[in-house]
C-alpha cells in the first residue's frame, strides 16, 4: 500500500474536540426531537456541553466543539446552508464570543448558571437581528422578543444548573479509548 | 431542590434578576400601543370624531350613499350597518386594537382605533 503523501496526526486534543462535539450533536437531535409551541424556541441542550467545555478546556476548545455541531447537526438535521442553518451559526457565533468576555467575571461570584444564561441571550438576539435583516424584513419579528427571552432565561437557567452540576463532579476520564 | 440551590452562586442570582427584568421591560417596549382607547371615525377626509372607547354609545354618519351606523362599547367598536354593497367594513366585526381599522369605501367612512402611542398598520404604513 502506497503511504498517503499527507500524514495526519491525530493529536490527543483532536481526539477529544471530536468526541465533545458528538456528544453536542446527539444533544442537538434530541432539541430538534423535542415539540415546541413555537419556531425558534428550544432547550438548546448541546449548550451544557459547550458550557462544559469552556470550563474544563478553554474557549478555543469550545468554539471547535460549537462549531463542529453546528454543521454536523445541520448535515443531520438536513439544513445545512438553509435558513435554519445561518440562524444556529448566528447564534452560535454570538454566544461564543459573549462566552469569551463572560468567562473573564470573577467565578467566585458568577458560575455557569451566569454564563449560560448571558449565552443564551446572545444566540436569540443574533438569531433576532439576522431574521429581522434577512428572512422576516419587517419591525413585526420583535413582537416575540418577550417571549424570546422569557425562554432564553427559563433554559439559560436550566441548561447552566445542569452544566455547574456536571462540573461539579470529578472531571471524566480522559478520551475513551486513547 | 437543595442541592441545585447550592451550585447558584450570587452572581448569578443578579444576572437572573437583570435578565427577567429585561424581558419584563421589553414587553411594554415591543408590546407597545397599549390598550384601545379612542375610536376616530373620517368621513371624506375630514375627522368626523374622535370618541373614547368607555361608554356605549352609538354614531351616525352620513356618506354619499347614506347613513354608516357605528357602535361604540368600552374597549371596542363596530361598524353595525353601511349601505355599501360588499358590506367588507360592517364583516369585520369588533375591533380592538390599536391601529386597527375598517373602511367603508364606498361611504367615505372608516372607523379606526387608537392607543396612547401612534403604531402602523399594513394599510397606512
Amino acid at each position: 500500500m502506497t503511504r498517503s503523501a499527507t500524514e495526519l496526526a491525530v493529536t490527543e486534543e483532536d481526539r477529544r474536540v471530536a468526541w465533545l462535539a458528538t456528544a453536542a450533536v446527539g444533544l442537538s437531535l434530541v432539541d430538534a426531537a423535542i415539540p415546541t409551541p413555537l419556531p425558534g424556541i428550544k432547550p438548546g441542550l448541546a449548550n451544557i456541553v459547550t458550557l462544559v467545555v469552556l470550563a474544563r478546556y478553554g474557549w478555543g476548545t469550545a468554539v471547535w466543539v460549537s462549531g463542529l455541531r453546528v454543521l454536523a447537526g445541520s448535515l443531520l438535521l438536513g439544513h445545512f446552508l438553509a435558513p435554519g442553518f445561518f440562524l444556529s451559526l448566528t447564534g452560535t457565533t454570538l454566544s461564543l464570543l459573549t462566552l469569551g468576555l463572560a468567562r473573564h467575571l470573577p467565578a467566585r461570584w458568577f458560575g455557569p448558571v451566569s454564563l449560560s444564561i448571558l449565552a443564551a441571550f446572545a444566540h436569540i438576539g443574533g438569531q433576532l437581528l439576522l431574521a429581522r435583516a434577512w428572512l422576516i424584513p419587517h419591525d413585526g419579528v420583535f413582537l416575540l422578543a418577550p417571549l424570546f427571552g422569557a425562554a432564553a432565561l427559563v433554559f439559560g437557567t436550566i441548561n447552566g444548573l445542569i452544566a455547574a452540576k456536571l462540573l461539579a463532579g470529578p472531571a471524566p476520564e480522559e478520551t475513551p479509548h486513547a | 431542590m437543595k442541592p441545585w440551590l447550592a451550585l447558584i452562586r450570587p452572581g448569578d442570582w443578579l444576572v437572573m434578576l437583570g435578565s427577567a427584568a429585561l424581558v419584563g421591560s421589553s414587553i411594554s417596549v415591543f408590546w407597545q400601543g397599549g390598550l384601545a382607547d379612542r375610536a376616530i371615525i373620517r368621513q371624506e377626509d375630514k375627522v368626523f370624531a374622535e370618541v373614547d372607547l368607555r361608554n356605549k354609545r352609538q354614531l351616525e354618519v352620513d356618506g354619499p350613499l347614506g347613513k354608516t351606523l357605528i357602535a361604540i362599547e368600552p374597549g371596542r367598536a363596530r361598524i353595525v350597518s353601511d349601505p355599501g354593497p360588499r358590506q367588507y367594513c360592517v364583516r369585520q366585526g369588533w375591533l380592538m386594537r390599536p391601529g386597527e381599522i375598517a373602511i367603508c369605501a364606498p361611504n367615505r367612512v372608516s372607523l379606526q382605533i387608537a392607543g396612547r402611542t401612534k403604531v402602523y398598520d399594513s394599510i397606512s404604513y
